[in-house]
């Protein structure tokens, strides 16, 4: 049996990870078959990471989280987990290879998945022009015009990114307020390539095999237009990956998993949450990390707590 | 065991004219995903050498066959036989889900 199994890899996950394993807890980390490292893989630089005045690349920033992770005991596994039960004193965790482990303590830091249009031809199209990764597709618009849908910092930085094979990038917001921050906004504002087209919300998709446009809406006049694109970028935020905690731990009206005040404990003793699935608001690295640390000192003194329960009850029988 | 590369040059003769279902992993070496996806491929294709062979093709060194399949998304995971895209997967999943998507040609 484990003293605490850490589920998911992201900022919450690692960091989590490394305070655990430095407070001799030896962590098993289930870190995804196929999405370990958390939404930093999908990005290219960092800049607001403190320590990293000249930046860093999203996937090698969590590489070394992943290695300092290691280099203090944790143990990384890569697998999904198919199912948990958290009740009781055991939490089990099963995955998808089948394998059961056992823990007193969890950390749950699924984080969150992107949210899509809810469009017809959206599925339809994905991978055909539709998108949810500039860094991953980018390349494959070279001398194209494309659109992307939203008005955060993702969707600033794709804009931005996607200039690099482009011709031209429409960035699509419903409305005249940005979430992005200053410096994002500013930098995609001056790029010659992007034309900002705000108060307007993307109604279809079009394309026979490959997309060939978008329908969009003024959200103000109601004028309706089709926009010659061929690719998609979807980047209107997302929501937090909680489907399998869902009947066992209690949500927040947000959706996220709900926590005791400043604490990462959840409505099961012994089960802790941390990252972007318990943060409808910041969702930065930085603020993720600082919640896995939370997690993982709140798991910490949980454990502390159940050995000396169990010392006393032994001491108590003998 | 790793799959073996496929390039624009050698894609008709091993892939369009293998006689056998023979599915190409598009990839490319800065797409995270790709790397993910890629040692569950190979546990696939270990796991049924007799079932399906899968080799993969690098987008940026063979623009060619990336282009005429109109590869817009990697991985871009495509199934042939006789020369033809019998099935198409998108995107990286994790094993369960690759197989579920494969099961025809692998049982």
């Amino acid at each position: 049996m484990r003293h605490v199994i850490i589920i998911g890899s992201g900022p919450a996950g690692y960091t989590a990870a490394i305070y655990a394993a430095r407070a001799n807890l030896s962590p098993l980390v289930i870190a995804s078959s196929v999405e370990f490292g958390g939404e930093l893989m999908k990005t290219t630089e960092v800049e607001n990471f403190p320590g990293f005045p000249d930046g860093i690349m999203g996937p090698d920033l969590m590489t070394r989280m992943q290695q300092q992770a290691e280099k203090f005991g944790a143990e990384i596994v890569y697998d999904d987990v198919v199912s948990l039960e958290l009740d009781g004193p055991v939490k089990a965790v099963t995955l998808g290879n089948g394998d059961r482990h056992e823990a007193h303590a969890v950390i749950y830091a699924t984080g969150s998945a992107y949210r899509k249009l809810g469009l017809p031809d959206e599925d339809r199209l994905s991978g055909y022009g539709v998108s949810w990764c500039a860094t991953c597709d980018g390349a494959f618009f070279r001398q194209k015009t494309v659109a992307v849908i939203g008005g955060g910092d993702s969707a600033m930085e794709e804009a931005t990114f996607l200039t690099r094979f482009v011709d031209k990038v429409y960035l699509i917001h419903r409305s005249e307020n940005f979430r992005a921050s200053a410096a994002m906004i500013d930098r995609a504002k001056a790029d010659e390539k992007i034309e900002f087209i705000m108060n307007a919300r993307v109604d279809q998709i079009l394309g026979a095999d490959l997309v060939s446009g978008i329908g969009i809406v003024d959200t103000v006049t109601g004028e309706q237009r089709v926009l010659d694109v061929q690719g998609v970028f979807v980047a209107i935020g997302a929501d937090p990956r909680t489907h399998l905690v869902h009947g066992l731990l209690e949500l927040t009206e947000q959706g996220t998993i709900a926590v005791d005040g400043r604490s990462s404990r959840t409505s099961l003793p012994g089960v802790f949450a941390a990252g972007d699935v318990v943060d409808p608001t910041y969702k930065q690295a930085i603020t993720a990390a600082g919640s896995g640390t939370v997690a993982a000192l709140d798991a910490q003194h949980y454990l502390e707590t159940v050995h000396d329960a169990s010392r006393t009850a032994a001491t108590a029988s003998a | 065991m790793s799959t073996r590369d496929v390039t624009d040059a050698t894609f008709e003769a091993e892939v369009l004219k293998n006689e056998k279902t023979i599915m190409v992993d598009f990839w490319a070496e800065w797409c995270g995903p790709c790397r993910a996806v890629s040692p569950i491929l190979d546990a696939i294709a270990a796991e049924h050498p007799d079932k399906l062979e899968i080799v993969k093709l690098d987008v940026d060194a063979n623009p060619e066959t990336a282009m005429k399949y109109q590869i817009t998304s990697i991985p871009a995971m495509k199934v042939f036989r006789g020369g033809e895209v019998v099935k198409t997967v998108i995107g990286a999943k994790p094993k369960p889900a690759l197989e579920a998507d494969l099961a025809e040609f692998l049982a």
